[in-house]
């Protein structure tokens, strides 16, 4: 491990640390709580000379992902980062991105919406943007935040992919919070993994003027949206070739999705972001009471894992997912239920799914929340429910 | 001296008291950063709200021999570390688990802290922080000292890296002075 210094970083500075080591060339940001401090860290690294990158001050978030999305398309390697209102803002502009196919990759420190007015962390931002076509990934530690953030720059790259990125994590829990993170001493190894190439996609350049993001007249438009479609498709394997990759490059291992305590299980919790590490504990916890469940977490949400879910749902008799957004007036209000409900339908699977809406503006989520859900299951099984008909609100007043 | 009060415990939880501006924030972050020097496993978060000088502020030390994986919030701390006497008992002592350790920062003798709190199932330490803070920083920046009291009642990071996070945090001179004054606290607590 040499090669890596273990230091103390929120989830905002192992993002601000990755955007440093994979040496990004432009930043363009706009700050808001609980993002703020990604940047200020990147601007320290630009004043101190670490990082070699202009960084683009711009009046309103709609601004930074617009200067991004101009500046990824000369071929630059862009970073932004963002959350709550601020993604609301870019929203017009997370689809030009991915529609002008641009690798442009973006941290979300996660927070709730506006009104009323909450700076608190959940998920409403990020699953806002579910239809965008970016790849969407959440991860539940600093570490994580690091090392997702340079998977991201490897597979929106990729020439069969060119898809924008994003990296979510807990606001404030995660954002704010100190862990012990392992950077690299040295950005070397990082760039021998994500290596700055001449850029795979058609870029501007006066010398050779192109015209990007024209009309697309009802005969091409299908055509374009089709190719994001095969774009996405293709980001399973890339992102799976990412993965395996970087474990084997750095010994830290990763997947689509993580899992804990499985084996013997027959009923696992599906969260995702911080909330997965409270349920990992609330499971070592519930073991020793005698009550054997696992957990899973949910750590690419766009492409969506259905091939490694259904690995793990396949053998189980419930899963319990819990949500941190709420999607209004929907078939089943939690985004991640609903999506799971439509794998295990799709595939015949028998079992039951119990839907949870929890830690929404940032209500807090103990361990002993986490097993009486778990024990709220138990009975519903007891009584023969196999699909909540709604969400459990969980805690709600 | 033997104040190791928490060596059977494989993890701590800490909660800082204080009021904007006094660095409970900055403490409890040096603190986790000190154990993470050190090798063992840790978390440091404020509490999130309005941040504004003089207002009751609240952050929070998580450290263990073993990796942390939980996100929730502490409620129930083990120890309580109060940088304000000036604050509501009532508000400090919130949660302090039976056998927890307060850690005050206070002129009062320990059995006036006693009678203050109301508890008898505690074991409380006391230190005049503002004292030291202001013969050596000639301000009421109490926060390092309150680290060094820290450091000597629950000894689970030792003072060099605690030393060694502030020379990280501070110009080298604030540092220093800051480091003294820490010295100083870790000599003059007194525990019951």
């Amino acid at each position: 491990m040499s090669e890596w210094i273990r230091i103390p970083l929120t989830s905002n500075y192992a993002a601000a640390y990755a955007a440093k080591d994979v040496d990004v060339d432009v930043v363009a940001a706009y700050p808001i709580t609980p993002q703020t401090p990604v940047v200020e860290r990147i601007a320290e690294f630009i004043a101190n000379g670490e990082l070699q990158a202009e960084m683009i001050h711009v009046e309103s978030e709609h601004t930074a992902l617009s200067a991004c999305i101009g500046a990824a398309a000369t071929g630059a390697r862009v970073f932004t980062a963002t959350s709550a209102q601020g993604l609301e803002l870019m929203h017009e502009l997370l689809f030009i991105a991915s529609g002008l196919r641009l690798p442009i990759v973006m941290a979300i420190a996660a927070r709730a919406l506006s009104a009323p007015l909450s700076i608190w962390g959940d998920y409403s931002d990020v699953m806002a943007t579910r239809d965008s076509s970016w790849i969407t990934m959440i991860a539940s530690t600093a570490q994580e935040v690091y090392d997702s953030i340079i998977q991201a720059y490897k597979a929106a790259e990729h020439s069969d992919v060119l898809l924008p990125a994003m990296v979510a994590y807990d606001g404030f829990m995660m954002s704010h919070t100190y862990e012990p993170v392992y950077v690299a001493k040295d950005r070397s190894i990082i760039l021998e993994f994500v290596p700055k190439k001449k850029p795979s996609w058609n870029i501007l350049d006066p010398d050779k003027p192109i015209t990007i993001g024209a009309v697309g007249n009802p005969d091409w438009y299908y055509e374009f949206k089709y190719q994001q479609v095969v774009a996405m498709e293709n980001s399973r394997s890339v992102l799976r070739q990412v993965f395996e990759e970087f474990s084997k490059k750095f010994g830290r291992w990763y997947n689509f999705i993580e899992t804990y305590n499985m084996d013997g299980s027959d009923i696992a919790i599906l969260t995702y972001g911080g909330l997965y590490g409270t349920a990992i504990e609330a499971v070592d916890i519930m073991k020793k009471q005698g009550l054997n469940v696992g957990t899973i977490k949910l750590r690419v949400f766009r492409p969506w894992p259905e091939e490694e879910l259904l690995k793990i749902l396949k053998s189980l008799k419930a899963v319990i997912v819990i949500d941190r957004a709420i999607s209004f007036g929907a078939a089943l209000e939690g985004p991640v239920a609903m999506e799971v409900l439509t794998s295990v339908y799709k595939k015949g699977l028998s079992t039951a799914l119990h839907s949870y809406i929890a830690s929404i503006g940032q209500r807090a989520v103990m361990e002993e929340d986490i097993i009486a859900i778990v024990k709220k299951s138990l009975e519903l099984l007891e009584k023969g429910v196999v699909i909540t008909e709604k969400p459990v609100y969980w805690g709600v007043r | 001296m033997k104040w190791y009060f928490m060596l059977n415990l494989k993890r701590v939880e800490i909660r800082w008291h204080g009021r904007g501006g006094q660095g409970a924030v900055t403490a409890a972050t040096i603190l986790a950063e000190a154990a993470i020097y050190q090798g063992k496993h840790a978390q440091a978060y404020p509490e999130f709200g309005a941040e504004r000088r003089g207002a009751p502020v609240r952050a929070y030390t998580r450290i263990s021999d073993t990796p942390i994986y939980t996100k929730a919030p502490i409620t129930e701390p083990d120890v309580v570390v109060v940088l304000d006497s000036s604050l509501s008992s009532s508000i400090y002592i919130e949660g302090l688990k039976k056998n927890g350790i307060l850690i005050i920062n206070t002129k009062k003798s320990i059995s006036e802290i006693k009678k203050d709190v109301s508890r008898d199932d505690i074991k409380i330490a006391r230190v005049d922080a503002t004292k030291i803070a202001l013969e050596i920083l000639k301000a009421p920046f109490v926060n390092m000292a309150m680290l060094g009291a820290v450091a000597k009642v629950i000894p689970v990071v030792d003072v060099m890296y605690i030393e060694e996070a502030i020379r990280e945090s501070f110009r080298p001179k604030i540092a220093e002075a800051n480091i003294q004054a820490l010295r100083r606290a870790y000599n003059e607590v007194e525990v019951a």
